[in-house]
């Protein structure tokens, strides 16, 4: 009822291309941001803000840029975490190394260093498909994070191969709290994201569909292979440096190569088959469930059993829950937590006359 | 702000949890540590052998004299899964508990240490990192609030150069011989380097360094590599399964495993039983003595297991090198939080402002660790308002086949060339990040 849509008509072609053609859709959306743009940062605590709120706006970040590649241009990557390490790296050396450089542009710039790495490494998927292009995207992980340990350039020649970042200041005004710090990624993720929707609603977006789906059949009715695949690693890879330059600037403030290792990479691409692979709603979805579920566990696992329970038992429960957890929701819906929210929207539009 | 999230976030458990607690403690004097440990993962070992000592020495404080001048003690477990990312969630989470908050976070992790190093001192919380973290933080002047005590790498590396002379006659013997540095190649690896060049060049050894990827557990290639270049001395600088598996490479190459010294992080039960009898007479660097004859741990067995309270589930890993280090976490933490009560008021929570002021006027000396019952369990110590290492000095220890052995007392580190280095490398942190280090001769 609260979903119908009837008498919603649409009059114009830009009226039918919007990205949410249904009004109710629209308000919603507006709703969220508002939510999340005034309400959050006025009310919500500094551990809310500090250690849930911007960690899962940054890894919903890098989950989008890897569902770009994977979920849209259907190319496995298991780098994710090492782009990451480029962007953060490479903001860090442009802030250190160029006087007076704003931070916005070495955020992008660090994504575009990122981009180009990226590039480089989606060479090889030009020639090799699925898991053996995995396993040379392996070859980046392993590979980056070992330059960036090797050549102490790369972290100012730190005695440790520790970076801590500079301060973040935008026009004068020092994002320093962590209000000021949630609001600035909370800007940028939720600008990105709209670029994506666009840009996967674009010819770009189309032909990475195609290759995904069929690259064969995508090259016979004229997409290039070469430009699109490539074009999806850039993008990729762009994303997901800058969530590694904003994990650095606005969430840890000190990184360490070895911080963006293996197991983030895989974190990441479990955040976009638990939210759902090909959605841009899914990467969100995904990164929340993967960082926040295990939180809530330690949190509270301890609370339920009390003294009954030794620490390590509790702390083994947790990841026995949470992969308990994983493998329900693939079963439930093999398609991610997106695709849950899809099922339950039709659903409403007929509700509650299912006929 | 704090209460009313928790509230939030308890309010549906609220009914469960007033099922499950049959009395809330009456509420007396507490003071509050988190406890940001890991009992799950790669470094397990570590993790529940280190915190679970820490705990059970606080509950040694409370059964046996009912807290400290009568403030007991309470504390709460945060996962961390050695993730930096969780350790933060954890660091957060735990800073506002407590009638005082969080009194000294202590996250056993190079990466979290690194991740919280500036919200300490914010949040004036002192971070205390025993036996890792950042090396230049015991410059206190330019780091208030992080404390490396006991030893730091570069103490240990000092340390080392300091027994292999002593093995081979002295340290100007040391010329013409030659040392190999076979390191986890990370961050952590990488700490001891700075210290072996120059003491390379110092007293005129050769030293090779050979990396070997994380995790470690394929050595072959550079075991050949040694075995060519026949070093007098190997420094194991590893972690994890990088250990045993060096030992077991060790032996398969033949070389001597008495020639094998290895770092704190590679001396313990756990890197040795698993190399089985590869590991036979190899030496390690330790910062807290082994074995239960010390008086401290009998009392823990007395108060604390035999009352059923402990928290270690295999009781035979009381005594063990990382629950050794563990108590040592808990006799450091206690007396801190004791000095401070004797400046700011005995029976009182203190604040993590009024902790940081304890534990850099912490002062064990003989008669104090005589009554500690832990003579020899850890150095003497003494902290300062410039340095927060506070005695710089390595035991080393031999592995018999069955257990480690102690086989020095404590060796000071060669202190005026690892200060020199820590000045330095802090001195440029505090120009990079424009800290004006503290005039110590103005401190209360």
């Amino acid at each position: 009822m609260l979903y119908r849509e009837a008498g919603q008509f649409k009059a114009s072609y830009q009226a039918d291309q919007q990205i949410f053609p249904i009004r109710q859709d629209r308000v919603g959306f507006s709703l969220v941001l508002a939510f999340f743009f005034l309400l959050v940062p006025a009310v919500a605590n500094q551990y809310w803000l500090q250690a849930i709120l911007i960690p899962v706006l940054i890894f919903s970040l890098a989950a989008l840029g890897l569902n770009i590649l994977t979920g849209y241009a259907g190319q496995l990557s298991l780098g994710s975490a090492a782009f990451m390490a480029v962007g953060a790296f490479a903001a860090y050396n442009f802030m250190l190394r160029v006087p007076g450089m704003p931070f916005l542009l070495a955020l992008v710039l660090g994504g575009l260093c990122a981009a180009a790495v990226g590039v480089a490494f989606g060479l090889p998927s030009l020639r090799i498909k699925g898991f053996y292009l995995a396993v040379a995207t392996l070859a980046a992980q392993f590979f980056i994070i070992w330059a960036l340990t090797k050549f102490p350039w790369f972290s100012n020649h730190s005695a440790s191969g520790v970076i801590s970042t500079q301060a973040v200041v935008i026009l004068g005004y020092a994002f320093d709290t962590p209000a000021s710090k949630y609001l600035l990624t909370l800007s940028v993720v939720a600008l990105l994201a709209l670029l994506a929707k666009n840009m996967v609603r674009s010819s770009t977006g189309r032909a990475w569909m195609a290759v995904r789906d069929m690259d064969v059949a995508a090259e016979v009715i004229g997409i290039r292979p070469l430009h699109a695949k490539l074009s999806a690693f850039a993008v990729s890879s762009f994303y997901c440096g800058v969530a590694g330059a904003l994990y650095a600037y606005t969430y840890l403030g000190t990184v360490e190569p070895e911080g963006f290792n293996l197991d983030l990479s895989f974190k990441i691409l479990f955040m976009i088959i638990i939210g759902g692979v090909g959605s841009i709603l899914g990467a969100f979805l995904g990164a929340a469930f993967i960082v926040l579920l295990p939180i809530f566990l330690d949190n509270i696992i301890p609370q339920l059993f009390g003294g009954l329970l030794s620490s390590s038992f509790s702390s083994n429960l947790q990841l026995i829950v949470f992969g308990g957890l994983i493998i329900f929701f693939l079963i439930v819906e093999p398609h991610g937590l997106a695709r849950l929210w899809q099922i339950g929207k039709e659903k409403l539009r007929l509700w509650p006359f299912p006929h | 702000m704090e209460k009313t999230h928790r509230a939030r976030r308890g309010a549906p458990l609220a009914a469960l949890a007033a099922g499950l607690l049959i009395a809330l403690p009456a509420l007396a004097q507490e003071q509050f540590i988190g406890l940001p440990s890991y009992r799950v993962g790669p470094y397990a070992a570590g993790g529940s052998g280190i915190y679970g000592g820490w705990i059970d020495y606080m509950t040694l404080i409370n059964e046996r004299d009912g807290g400290i001048n009568g403030v007991k003690l309470t504390w709460e477990e945060c996962e961390t899964e050695y993730n930096n990312a969780r350790g933060v969630e954890c660091y957060e989470r735990l800073k506002g508990k407590g009638p005082t908050g969080n009194t000294t976070f202590q996250p056993l992790s190079t990466g979290i240490t690194y991740s919280v190093l500036e919200k300490v001192a914010q949040d004036k919380i002192p971070m205390v990192t025993i036996g890792y973290g950042r090396t230049d933080a015991a410059d206190g002047r330019v780091f208030p609030w992080v404390f490396p005590m006991i030893s730091t790498y570069w103490s240990q590396a000092s340390g080392m150069v300091k027994f292999i002379g002593g093995k081979v006659g002295g340290l100007e013997q040391l010329k013409g011989k030659k040392i190999v540095y076979l390191y986890h190649d990370s961050a952590f690896g990488k700490e001891g380097i700075p210290l072996m060049e120059q003491s390379a060049q110092k007293y005129g050894f050769t030293l090779k360094q050979i990396p070997v990827a994380h995790p470690g557990n394929e050595q072959q290639a550079q075991w050949l590599q040694i075995r060519q270049e026949k070093p007098d001395y190997v420094i194991l600088w590893g972690w994890g399964v990088m250990n045993p598996t060096a030992l077991r490479a060790a032996a398969r190459s033949g070389y001597p495993r008495d020639r094998i010294v290895g770092g704190w992080w590679s001396g313990s039960e756990e890197d040795t039983i698993p190399a089985g009898d590869a590991a036979k007479g190899y030496i390690s660097a330790n910062l807290s003595g082994v074995g239960t004859g010390f008086p401290v741990i009998q009392e823990v067995q007395k108060h604390v297991y035999a009352r059923n309270k402990g928290n270690m589930e295999d009781k035979n890993r009381v005594g063990s090198v990382y629950y050794n280090r563990g108590i040592v976490h808990g006799i450091l933490t206690v007396e801190a939080i004791r000095t401070a009560q004797q400046k700011f008021g005995a029976g009182k929570p203190m604040t993590g402002e009024q902790v940081r002021w304890g534990f850099e006027h912490l002062n064990l000396d003989a008669d104090h660790l005589a009554r500690l019952g832990a003579t020899g369990l850890l150095p003497e110590l003494k902290v300062s308002c410039a340095d927060h290492e506070g005695a710089g000095k390595v035991k080393f220890q031999q592995w018999d086949g069955s257990k480690w052995l102690p086989l020095t007392d404590w060796i000071e580190a060669d202190r005026a060339q690892v200060r020199g280095l820590i000045e330095a490398s802090a001195g440029a942190y505090a120009k990079e990040k424009g800290v004006t280090p503290r005039d110590c001769s103005k401190e209360p």
